[in-house]
């Protein structure tokens, strides 16, 4: 009989959903916990990095890494349990493809920092303060992690061999990847563990492939309850994005916004929703199609809500032009 | 000098840190509470069309997206200057009362509770929700799993998903319930009023029974006195979803009241370069430091303060339990941090009634949940009371409701001081003449544990274990002292000397 394989749970930058997701499969939990030796999880049992360190390479089976990595600390916990684990698994959105906090690639450090401790109407800050990474206080040095101007995803810092989409992933996608790595039934490295299916796929809402004239915001109109809400004119990714959550989002009348990321074999998740979307235009010329897309506001917001960081654009430059200039570690995506 | 590391909160050395520095004489100098993190929802949201906030900012905590989800919904009523059809209103209240039955279950039995019920002084191995079961019985923690999966039934229900929920828009919510579902959740209401009264007599049978636990709750390393913050309906009681934010000082006495609009007027935000959290403080005070008392602008927002802050329960069964409460700890208003999770047991009755009152009116079916907006949107605040604390969104938009600045003080952020002094009290409670316990790990567990601390707004640990680790290094840096967890009574005891 063979010892139980070595499990370890991590959040770097995230909201902690992923970590109450897995809380989340109640009592089945249970079942993970004897199948699996948890040699590492912060969020729930007391082990500590030097733990980790102590630890011999490859010597942890399975990491499911939740969270993107934003800062210096992100960085070294990345690169640490890659080191350590066999298999790495991109737990959720923020680890595979950025997720929300990805869309800060539209700004950077610097502009962040400017609102959030000067400019934010209750900061009152005449000295203005921001945090460093060193500060001398009168009794030694206090040390913070260096934060990045740039959000990346897991696999951008080490690599990855499988990943595990979903904001969070619901409690039946994440029994299917304790299922494949119990049985060694896993696809091919590199690969999403679930269904190669869309949210479409599995949405109740009929469809009459009807075209629109227009998008609506969802506060402009209350939609039928049993038809396609893109085709009543209300954005919805479903269209180009992967299911395994059960459409849950279109069934309470609110269009999905992508957080399974693409499908196979889709580079970029934005450009295959423009693609979708562009199906349904009720639209002779170009013309016609930019008078269509303009009443849908914010498109790289819509379009790249879960994977900016992942796609092809990765972020913007500044507003006059000027290009970041993130440090040597940043760029190499290493803790500085 | 001497310089201690405790890298707690969790679950890592990562998303928080204390450093206490001691001096000649090894009595504490200085201690700082440091937060490493930060994700800036309120830059890049800018862009993002208003309406999709509440399913934006639910992402700041996968704890209580429901709050976010409910803070953002109201501004953006607001926001719009649109009123939700009453059945919508009632829908949101209902759904957020499921979630705070939730969450102070949570807290109770598997985060905070374990230190009373098993005790404060139990192996750290026992002092978590297996140790509860172990006391109390076995039936009990079925229940706990029970009570939590049953809710997010409703959660799901109302909401569209259990975490990060996706239902509501400016105006109401995106759908309604079915008659179905009402009597549905009707039962489910009831089952969480009886909840309520099994806890709080599981509380007053193994705490309140034990006057160690009592006397422990009122030691004074655990009391600081500072203003209190809360929402309040118009009868002053105690509201989550609605109502005004009203202030009272130290000795109990009203020192302000406001209403979501006019928050800035009351408070302001200091900075500090060792941490990316900012320090909320009341602006009409000032900021005077981390320091307790009346002139000093700090207030504390946990569920202790809500009822310091409020003149009573607006349900019967928990307003019982907070004249008890009163009684027993010396009137109002209590300035003992522990009693927060006396507090907590109260709120989640109340959670219960008033959720059970919501499903039993025939209008929260009502197929109207949602009121189309027609004004021209400019800037909307909106605020609930989150379990951590008074959660505030502000957002002004464009004409065509794009963002152009967003600003958010979040539950656990209004505690970042009052946690910092409470740690610092725990420090000096407990190191005295060089001489460092190990039972200092578990006492400042426990003074942070009462906050419930949500950094990130997300720093839960589970089951029961804020894991702590404390490092005593020289002025080489030398590592001199490894402290674990366990706390000996006789620790609990210098401690409340």
């Amino acid at each position: 009989m063979s010892e139980k394989p070595k499990l370890a749970l991590y959040w770097a930058s995230s909201c902690g959903g992923c970590e109450i997701a897995v809380l989340g499969l109640h009592e089945k939990i249970l079942n993970v916990a004897e199948a699996f030796d948890i040699v590492f999880w912060p969020c729930v049992m007391d082990f500590k990095y030097a733990d980790v360190e102590a630890m011999d390479d490859d010597s942890i089976d399975v990491c499911l890494f939740n969270g993107a990595i934003r800062n210096d600390e992100n960085a070294r916990l990345a690169h640490l349990l890659r080191r350590k684990s066999k298999v790495m698994v991109a737990f959720g959105s923020c680890a595979s493809g950025g997720s929300m906090p990805g869309l800060a690639n539209f700004t950077d450090r610097d502009a962040m920092f400017d609102w959030i401790y000067h400019k934010s109407p209750t900061t009152d800050n005449p000295d203005g303060i921001v945090p460093m990474k060193h500060t001398d206080v009168p009794e030694g040095d206090l040390e913070l992690p260096g934060f990045w101007h740039t959000v990346k995803t897991l696999a951008q810092v080490v690599p990855v061999d499988y990943f595990l989409p979903g904001c969070p992933p619901e409690a039946s996608s994440i029994e299917m990847a304790v299922n494949a790595i119990l049985t060694g039934q896993l696809p091919p490295p590199g690969s999403v563990i679930g269904p190669d299916v869309t949210v479409c796929d599995e949405c109740p809402r009929e469809k009459h492939e009807k075209k629109i004239k227009r998008f609506y915001r969802p506060y402009e109109i209350i939609p039928d309850p049993d038809t396609c809400l893109l085709e009543q004119g209300l954005f919805c990714a479903g269209i180009a994005t992967r299911s395994g959550c059960g459409a849950r989002c279109p069934q309470v009348g609110m269009g999905c916004r992508g957080c399974y990321g693409p499908n196979e074999g889709v580079v970029d998740h934005g450009a295959k929703i423009l693609t979708g979307i562009a199906s349904v235009l009720d639209a002779q010329t170009p013309e016609e199609v930019d008078a269509i897309l303009d009443t849908l506001p914010d498109p790289a917001g819509y379009f790249y809500r879960f994977h900016l960081p992942d796609s092809l654009l990765r972020r913007r430059a500044r507003a006059n032009g000027e290009k970041i200039v993130a440090p040597a570690s940043e760029a190499a995506g290493e803790p500085a | 000098m001497t310089r201690i590391s405790i890298d707690p909160i969790t679950r890592l050395e990562g998303h928080g840190k204390i450093e206490i520095f001691l001096d000649q004489q090894g009595n504490v100098d200085n201690c700082y509470f440091q937060v490493p993190e930060l994700r800036g929802f309120e830059v890049f949201c800018v862009g993002r069309p208003a309406e999709e906030m509440p399913r934006l900012t639910s992402r700041i905590c996968g704890v209580c997206p429901e709050a976010h989800h409910m803070a953002a919904a109201k501004a953006l009523d607001d926001l719009y200057r649109v009123e939700p059809p009453l059945a919508g209103k009632k829908l949101r209240e209902m759904f957020y009362m499921a979630f705070y039955v939730t969450d102070h279950t949570t807290h109770f039995y598997a985060l905070g509770g374990p230190d009373f019920v098993v005790g404060p002084g139990a192996p750290p191995a026992e002092r978590n929700i297996l140790g509860v079961i172990a006391k109390v019985g076995l039936e009990i923690g079925g229940q706990v799993i029970a009570t939590r999966k049953r809710n997010h039934q409703v959660i799901e229900m109302i909401g569209g998903r259990t975490i990060h929920p996706v239902a509501a828009l400016p105006g109401g919510m995106s759908q309604p319930i079915t008659e179905e579902q009402r009597q549905q959740i009707i039962e489910i209401a009831r089952q969480n009023v009886e909840f309520g009264q099994f806890t709080i007599q599981l509380f007053h049978d193994v705490v309140l029974a034990n006057t160690d636990y009592v006397d422990l709750i009122t030691s004074p390393g655990y009391t600081q006195k500072t203003y209190y913050m809360g929402l309040v309906d118009e009868n002053n009681h105690v509201n989550f979803y609605d109502g005004k934010v009203r202030v009272v000082d130290p000795d109990g006495h009203e020192f302000c009241k406001y209403a979501p609009g006019e928050y800035t007027e009351h408070i302001a935000e200091h900075v500090e370069p060792w941490s990316y959290l900012k320090f909320p403080y009341l602006k009409n005070v000032g900021w005077k430091g981390f320091v307790d008392g009346k002139d000093s602008g700090i207030y504390c927002a946990t569920p202790l303060s809500r009822l310091n802050a409020a003149d009573g329960m607006a349900t019967p069964l928990a307003q019982a339990e907070y004249e008890r409460m009163y009684e027993t700890l010396g009137g109002k208003p209590v300035h003992h941090t522990l009693a927060a999770h006396w507090a907590r047991v109260i709120e989640l009755q109340y959670a219960a009634e008033r959720m059970l009152q919501l499903a039993e009116d025939p209008e929260v079916a009502d197929p109207v949940v949602r009121a189309i907006p027609t004004a021209t949107p400019t800037e909307g605040i909106g605020i609930v009371e989150a379990p951590r604390g008074t959660l505030t969104h502000h957002f002004k938009t464009d004409p065509d409701g794009i963002l152009t600045e967003v600003n958010l003080i979040v539950g656990t952020t209004n505690n970042n001081a009052p946690i910092y002094i409470s740690i610092r009290k725990a420090a000096e409670a407990l190191i005295q003449n060089g001489n460092v316990n190990d039972g200092i790990l578990n006492m400042i567990e426990m003074a942070f544990r009462s906050y419930d601390p949500c950094l990130s707004c997300a720093t839960h640990s589970l089951p029961g274990q804020m894991p702590l680790e404390l490092v005593v290094r020289d002025s080489r840096g030398a590592v001199t002292h490894h402290a674990s967890q366990y706390v000996p009574p006789e620790l609990l005891e210098q401690f409340d000397r």
